[in-house]
């Protein structure tokens, strides 16, 4: 099995030639990968907001974002930084703390989820072995945070919303689970990393989606329903809820709701990939690529790239 | 030292991710403008003045919903230890996965011709 590249353990054998010792550069280790993958995914919700705002702009003939930044490009950070400089109503009959407290129970969850997203053999947060058993138990705390911000608002429509949102989350999350479950039978392990490598060696052929051509469609419809998109997005059903859970919120905690369902988005597709096409994989085996280029594993320009 | 290796990421991971929340509100608490008006804080309905609260009664058939959800999640959930030693189980523990989604199967119907999953 390829290891790939192993960046924990370079990192930490660098330290410990510099003469600290074991604990203390497994300590300084720690929280990189997890600033990395919180970076990373904001990031991630910057493109897909922009990608989104472009894409239906042009399927409408409109022309979308485009002043800000080259092609508009800089429009969502413009977006951000004008919720931070927002004032913060807090409507004067809503429970302060739970108002508070819904969209933080709706955020956390979420960027969590990041943990057993594998990016490479060895460039994941850490290979837990619960993996994707995880996601989906984090998954379930979220529609607690929608229910908690609807009903604290003490407002009709963020009511019905957050009630509307709950009811949708839980009923699409029992066929995410089972499609889950197939895979997790076919490759007999939780951990992504496994499912990742029991779908490698063929390509293109191996993956999953192959295999479970039905179970990727309803995985693909679930994960559209749990990220409240369209046409799943009656929990905001602006023609007749006005903004569903959300809206009495502002500022900084609405962008908060923002954040986490754009996160979530880039979640599911990031976990879409792991789960059915292939993950981190190259579509084309990379041994036939390496054997069209001539290169092979004693090349000496690749033992400088791959061994530091 | 952690008995569970790589749970202690988990912990670390989750510290980190209330961080986001934290420093988001705490950033926006320091910038933000702050002007207080009764009629600023008045819940919205459509620029009627609200009549009632919301939290009252609201239908039962939510709860109904979640119940059914329940049953259904902790099936997923006792399957999935089934799932991953599914290869080494063989047969037998197939045949009793069956029965077991069977009898939820009948639950379900039961709960079906109640009327638990029609709204109106």
């Amino acid at each position: 099995m390829n290891q790939g590249i192993d960046l924990q353990q370079t990192f930490i054998t660098s330290l410990m030639d510099l003469g600290l010792p074991a604990g203390a550069a497994k300590a300084i280790w720690m929280p990189l990968p997890m600033l990395m993958m919180i970076i990373g995914a904001t990031v991630g919700v910057l493109v897909t907001v922009w990608l989104e705002r472009k894409i239906s702009a042009a399927a409408q003939q409109r022309i979308g974002p485009e002043y800000i930044g080259p092609l508009g490009v800089l429009a969502p950070v413009a977006d951000g930084l004008k919720l931070i400089f927002k004032e913060d109503t807090v409507p004067a009959k809503a429970d302060p703390l739970l108002f508070m407290l819904g969209p933080v129970i709706v955020v956390i969850p979420v960027f969590l989820s990041y943990l057993i997203v594998p990016f490479g053999q060895n460039l994941v947060v850490t290979d837990v072995g619960m993996g994707v058993f995880l996601w989906i138990a984090l998954s379930s705390v979220v529609p607690i945070g929608l229910l908690m911000a609807g009903y604290a608002s003490n407002n009709k429509y963020s009511l019905l919303g957050g009630l509307r949102a709950a009811a949708q989350s839980i009923s699409y999350e029992i066929p995410l689970a089972l499609s889950v479950l197939a895979i997790v039978m076919m490759s007999n392990s939780l951990s992504t990393i496994d499912i990742v490598n029991q779908q490698s060696g063929y390509g293109v052929l191996g993956w999953n989606i192959w295999r479970q051509p039905v179970g990727f469609f309803i995985f693909w419809v679930a994960a559209l329903a749990e990220c409240e998109r369209i046409p799943f997005d009656l929990p905001e059903a602006e023609e007749e809820l006005v903004a569903g859970y959300q809206t009495e919120y502002s500022g900084m905690k609405f962008a908060l709701f923002y954040l986490g369902s754009y996160v979530n988005l880039v979640l599911s597709a990031l976990l879409v990939s792991v789960l059915y096409l292939g993950g981190w994989e190259l579509p084309i085996p990379i041994s036939l690529v390496a054997s069209w280029l001539g290169v092979s594993e004693t090349t000496p320009w690749l033992e400088i790239l791959v061994r530091p | 030292m952690f008995v569970l290796t790589g749970y202690e990421y988990l912990l670390g991971f989750l510290l980190v991710c209330s961080l986001v929340p934290a420093l988001a509100l705490t950033a926006s608490k320091l910038l933000r403008p702050s002007r207080r008006g009764p009629e600023r804080r008045t819940t919205y309905e459509s620029g009627m003045e609200p009549i009632g609260g919301a939290w009252i009664q609201f239908n039962i058939r939510y709860y109904m919903f979640a119940l059914v959800f329940v049953i259904f999640d902790v099936e997923t959930v006792f399957l999935y230890p089934w799932a991953v030693a599914f290869n080494q189980l063989g047969l037998l523990a197939f045949i009793e996965a069956l029965i077991f989604v069977a009898i939820l199967v009948v639950g379900l119907v039961y709960a079906w011709r109640k009327g638990a999953l029609e709204w109106s």
